[in-house]
C-alpha cells in the first residue's frame, strides 16, 4: 500500500460516515426503529385505568386484531391524535387498547370524560415499567398488533387522518385477512 | 430595541471571526507581523460582541420579555429568575449562543494565557479557532435566530420544559459544552501544528494543559448529567445509553485518549500523527454529538429540538471542518518524523494499548449509537441497540483497561526490565487475587462480578500506593512528599494518582450498586411503616404544597434504624402550571456508604400512595469517582512546568520558527 493511502484513511472513514449520516436526514426521524417489530407482545399485566380491581394484560391481544395507543394527559400531541383515535374507532371495528403512560388517575379518567373514550380498556402505567418493555420513547406511540399476538408495526408521534386512511386501515384490512 | 442590539452584536461577531479565521493566518505565512498581531485583538472583540448578544438574551428572559420568540416559547413570568437564566439553553437557539459564547471565552483564555507561546503559534490557533466560529455563528443568524420577533406578543410565555427545572440541569450543559468546545483548543493546535508542518514535543506540551481542561469539564458535566437523571427521574438509573448520553461520552473516551497520548508525545516524542488523530478525532465526536442532538437523525428522550433542516447545514459545516483536517491531516502526515524508538516492555507500549482500547470503545459507542440508523439506511429493518449490549462492551473492555492502568505508571518509558516489573507488580497481584477470590466465595460477596470488582480496585489502588512509594523512595523518603507536590511535574504525577483512584471508586461503585441495592415498589396507608435493608420507612401521608410555578403534591417518610431517626424525607410529585408535566422529584438521604431514596407513585385512594422505596449503597462512588477523576485532570493541568514554556522554548526553538516552515 502506497505510503499516502493509509493517511487518506481516516478521511475515508469519515467521508462513509458522513454518507451514512446524509441518508440519515432522509429517512422519517419518526419511523423509530423497534426491535419489537416481528415479535409477541411484551407480556404486562396492569391495573385497569377505569377500575384498579381489573386487569388488563397482553394477553387481551390475541385472537384478534387490535392496537395499542401509548398516551398521557400531559402530552400536548396526544390531545391532537385524541380526535383521529375518536374517529378510527367510530370507523373500525379494531380494538384500540390504551397504555396510559406515567399519567396520574384522576387527570386520565377527566381526559376520557372531557374528550371521549375511545379505548377498549386502558392499562395504567403509572412508573413507566411496561413502557420500558415495550421500547416507548415518548408519547404517542401506536402499536399494530395481529392475532397471534405479535407486534406488526409501531407508529412514533401523533396518527393523523392521512397516515390512518393511507397507511393504517389498509393495514388492518390485511392483517385481519391473516389466519389467526 | 435591546434584541435587536443582540442580533446586531452576533453580526458583529461573525464579522469578528472572519477576519480572525483569515488575517492573522495569513500574516503568519507572509511574513506580516502587523497582520499576526491582530489576532489577540480580534479574539477579545469577538468575545465582547458575543457577551452583549449573551447578556441581552439573559436580559430578554429576566425582563419576561415575550415579544423575543424564544422567549416566548421558553420563558415565563412565575420561573424563578435562577430558571429564567437557565432557559437561555433550554432550548435549540439559546443552547447555540452558548456554544459560540463559550467557544469565544475558549479564544480569548488562549489570547490571553498563551501568551507564553511563540506568536505565529498562537495566531494561528486563535485563527483555526475563529474559523470554528464562523460556521456556528453563521449556522445561528441563518438557521437559528434567538432573537427573532413575534407579533403580537403574547401575554405569557410556553415556559421552559419542566424537565429542565431544576438546579443540577441549570449548569449541567454549560459544563458539558465547555468541555465540548474546549476539544476545539486541541484540535485548533492540531490544525496550527499540521498547517505549519511542526509537530513535536513542544506542541504537545502546549495542548496538554488546555486537553485537560477541557476534558475535565466534560468529566465534571457528564457526572452532573447522571447525577442528575439518577434524583430527578425517579427510578434510581444514573446512565441510559441514550444517544445523547453517548454523544458526550465519545469524546470523552476519545478525550481520555489523547490525555494519555499526548503524555506520551511530550515525554518521549512517540506517537505523533496518532496524537494528532486523537485530538482531531476528540473534537471531531464533540461536532458529531452536537449534530446528533441538534437533528433529529436520532431519536433520543432528551431532544428537545431537532429539525432535518439544521441536521444538513451541521452536515456540510461536519464535512468542511472534519473532512477538511483530515485532508490536511493526508497530506501533511508523511512529513511527520518518527519518534524516539521504544521497546515491546515499555510505558509507550502500555499507553498504546490503553489508546487501543479507549479508541476501541468509542468506535463500539459509536456504532451502538448508529446501528439504527445504519440498519434503516441499508433497509436491514429497524433496530435499537439496548442497554445491554453496551453493558457487555464496558464489562468485556473494563477489566483490561484496569490492569494496563495498574501496570503503566510502574513501568520505565522506552525500556522496563521485565524481571523488575513483575518484581513491582508482585504484591499488587497477590493482594488483589487473593481478595477477588475471597470476596467472590460465597462467604462473603458470593457473586464473581463483585470478586472481580473487588480485585481490580484493589489492583489500582495497591499498583497506586507501590507507584507512590517507588516514587517518593528515590526522593528521599515520605518526608519529601510536600516537596515533591510542588515540585516540577509533581502535580501532574498526582493529578494522574487521584485519577486512577478515582476509577477504583467508580468500579467498586457501580458494582455495589449494581449487585446488592435493594427496592420495594409498595402501597403504603398513612401511618404504615415498611422495613426495607435494615431500615424501616413510616409513611405519613401527602400534603398539598405550592410551589413557585408548581403544584406539589409532598409526602412525608420518616426513616430509621433500630428506633432512631435516620432522615425524613419529603418526595414530591409536582405538576407545572403551563406545560401540565407531572415531575416527581425523590427524597434523598445521601451518605457516603449508602443513599436511602424514596419516590411517590400514584395516589390510591384513602390517602394511599403507591410509592418507591431504595436502598442504594455505594452509590455515591460512581460521582466521587467522577469527581475524583476530574480533580485529577485539573490537578495535572496546573503543573508549574507549563507555565515556563516561552523561557524554554526562547532558549530552546527560536531558531526553528520561520513562519510556514516545514519541519
Amino acid at each position: 500500500m502506497p505510503r499516502f493511502v493509509r493517511y487518506l484513511l481516516p478521511l475515508a472513514l469519515f467521508l462513509s460516515l458522513a454518507a451514512l449520516l446524509y441518508r440519515g436526514l432522509s429517512i422519517d426521524p419518526r419511523l423509530v426503529p423497534s426491535p419489537l417489530v416481528g415479535k409477541s407482545a411484551p407480556v404486562f399485566s396492569l391495573a385497569q385505568l377505569e377500575d384498579p380491581a381489573a386487569t388488563v394484560s397482553s394477553s387481551d391481544f390475541t385472537g384478534q386484531v387490535s392496537l395499542l395507543n401509548v398516551w398521557a394527559t400531559w402530552c400536548v400531541s396526544c390531545r391532537a391524535e385524541h380526535r383521529v383515535l375518536m374517529q378510527l374507532a367510530q370507523s373500525s371495528d379494531v380494538p384500540i387498547y390504551g397504555l396510559n403512560y406515567k399519567d396520574e388517575r384522576p387527570a386520565a379518567m377527566r381526559w376520557l370524560a372531557q374528550f371521549g373514550d375511545p379505548y377498549r380498556a386502558n392499562a395504567f402505567d403509572a412508573d413507566g415499567r411496561v413502557g420500558i418493555d415495550w421500547g416507548v420513547y415518548g408519547t404517542p406511540e401506536t402499536f399494530v398488533i395481529d392475532k397471534r399476538g405479535v407486534i406488526r408495526h409501531k407508529y412514533t408521534g401523533p396518527l393523523t387522518q392521512d397516515i390512518v386512511q393511507r397507511e393504517l386501515l389498509p393495514m388492518l384490512k390485511q392483517l385481519q385477512a391473516e389466519q389467526g | 430595541m435591546i434584541p435587536e442590539l443582540g442580533h446586531f452584536a452576533l453580526i458583529l461577531a461573525l464579522c469578528m471571526a472572519l477576519v480572525l479565521a483569515v488575517v492573522p493566518l495569513a500574516g503568519t505565512f507572509l511574513r506580516m507581523p502587523a497582520w499576526v498581531a491582530l489576532a489577540r485583538p480580534l479574539a477579545w472583540g469577538q468575545f465582547t460582541f458575543l457577551a452583549l448578544a449573551f447578556g441581552v438574551l439573559v436580559h430578554a428572559f429576566l425582563v419576561d420579555d415575550f415579544s423575543v420568540l424564544y422567549v416566548a416559547n421558553n420563558g415565563n413570568t412565575l420561573l424563578p429568575n435562577i430558571y429564567k437564566v437557565s432557559a437561555v439553553w433550554g432550548a435549540h437557539e439559546g443552547s447555540l449562543l452558548l456554544w459560540v459564547f463559550i467557544l469565544s471565552s475558549w479564544t480569548v483564555a488562549v489570547a490571553v494565557f498563551g501568551r507564553n507561546l511563540p506568536e505565529e503559534v498562537q495566531a494561528r490557533v486563535l485563527s483555526v479557532m475563529g474559523m470554528i466560529a464562523i460556521g456556528f455563528l453563521s449556522f445561528l443568524l441563518f438557521t437559528s435566530n434567538p432573537f427573532e420577533r413575534v407579533f403580537p406578543a403574547p401575554v405569557e410565555g410556553g415556559e421552559l420544559n419542566p424537565l429542565l427545572q431544576d438546579f443540577g440541569l441549570a449548569i449541567h450543559p454549560p459544563m458539558l459544552y465547555m468541555g465540548y468546545v474546549g476539544m476545539s483548543v486541541a484540535f485548533a493546535f492540531a490544525i496550527a501544528a499540521l498547517l505549519g508542518g511542526r509537530l513535536d514535543a513542544a506542541w504537545a506540551r502546549w495542548s496538554r494543559p488546555w486537553t485537560l481542561v477541557a476534558w475535565v469539564f466534560l468529566t465534571i458535566g457528564i457526572v452532573l448529567g447522571s447525577w442528575w437523571a439518577y434524583y430527578e427521574l425517579g427510578w434510581g438509573g444514573w446512565w441510559f445509553w441514550d444517544p445523547v448520553e453517548n454523544a458526550s461520552f465519545m469524546p470523552w473516551l476519545a478525550g481520555t485518549a489523547l490525555v494519555h497520548s499526548l503524555a506520551v508525545t511530550e515525554k518521549r516524542g512517540a506517537f505523533k500523527r496518532w496524537t494528532v488523530l486523537l485530538a482531531l478525532l476528540a473534537f471531531s465526536l464533540s461536532l458529531l454529538g452536537t449534530f446528533l442532538v441538534r437533528s433529529g437523525v436520532l431519536t433520543s428522550v432528551h431532544a428537545f429540538a431537532n429539525d432535518p433542516e439544521r441536521g444538513l447545514f451541521i452536515l456540510m459545516f461536519l464535512m468542511i471542518v472534519i473532512g477538511g483536517s483530515l485532508l490536511l491531516y493526508a497530506v501533511r502526515a508523511p512529513d511527520i518524523s518518527r519518534g524516539g524508538g521504544f521497546a515491546t516492555v515499555s510505558r509507550e507500549t502500555l499507553l498504546l494499548g490503553n489508546n487501543v482500547l479507549l479508541v476501541l470503545m468509542t468506535v463500539l459507542v459509536l456504532m451502538g449509537t448508529l446501528a439504527p440508523l445504519l440498519y434503516d439506511a441499508f433497509g436491514w429493518g429497524k433496530i435499537s441497540v439496548g442497554f445491554p449490549w453496551f453493558n457487555s462492551m464496558l464489562v468485556t473492555f473494563m477489566p483490561l483497561m484496569v490492569l494496563l492502568m495498574g501496570i503503566g505508571p510502574l513501568t520505565r518509558w522506552k525500556q522496563q526490565e521485565p524481571a523488575e516489573l513483575v518484581r513491582r507488580l508482585r504484591l499488587a497481584l497477590i493482594i488483589s487475587v487473593v481478595a477477588g477470590v475471597a470476596v467472590a466465595l460465597p462467604l462473603l460477596g458470593d457473586s464473581w462480578s463483585v470478586g472481580l470488582a473487588a480485585a481490580l480496585s484493589l489492583w489500582l489502588v495497591a499498583t497506586l500506593l507501590t507507584g507512590l512509594k517507588l516514587r517518593l523512595r528515590a526522593r528521599g523518603g515520605i518526608g519529601s512528599l510536600w516537596q515533591d507536590f510542588a515540585g516540577r511535574g509533581g502535580r501532574s504525577y498526582y493529578g494522574m494518582w487521584l485519577a486512577h483512584l478515582g476509577v477504583a471508586f467508580f468500579i467498586v461503585g457501580i458494582t455495589v450498586v449494581t449487585q446488592f441495592d435493594v427496592e420495594k415498589d409498595e402501597r403504603m396507608s398513612p401511618g404504615q411503616t415498611i422495613e426495607l435493608a435494615g431500615y424501616s420507612f413510616r409513611f405519613d401521608g401527602v400534603q398539598t404544597a405550592p410551589g413557585p410555578n408548581y403544584k406539589a403534591q409532598r409526602g412525608t417518610v420518616h426513616v430509621s434504624r433500630n428506633g432512631a431517626e435516620v432522615a425524613l424525607l419529603h418526595p414530591e410529585k409536582r405538576v407545572y402550571q403551563v406545560q401540565r408535566k407531572p415531575m416527581t422529584e425523590a427524597g434523598i438521604d445521601a451518605g457516603f456508604m449508602r443513599d436511602i431514596y424514596v419516590s411517590l407513585g400514584e395516589p390510591l385512594g384513602n390517602g394511599d400512595w403507591s410509592m418507591r422505596l431504595y436502598y442504594k449503597p455505594l452509590v455515591r462512588w460512581i460521582w466521587f469517582g467522577g469527581l475524583l477523576i476530574a480533580a485529577g485532570g485539573l490537578l495535572a493541568a496546573s503543573d508549574p512546568r507549563y507555565r515556563h514554556l516561552l523561557q524554554r522554548q526562547r532558549a530552546g526553538a527560536r531558531d526553528v520558527l520561520p513562519a510556514g516552515g516545514h519541519a
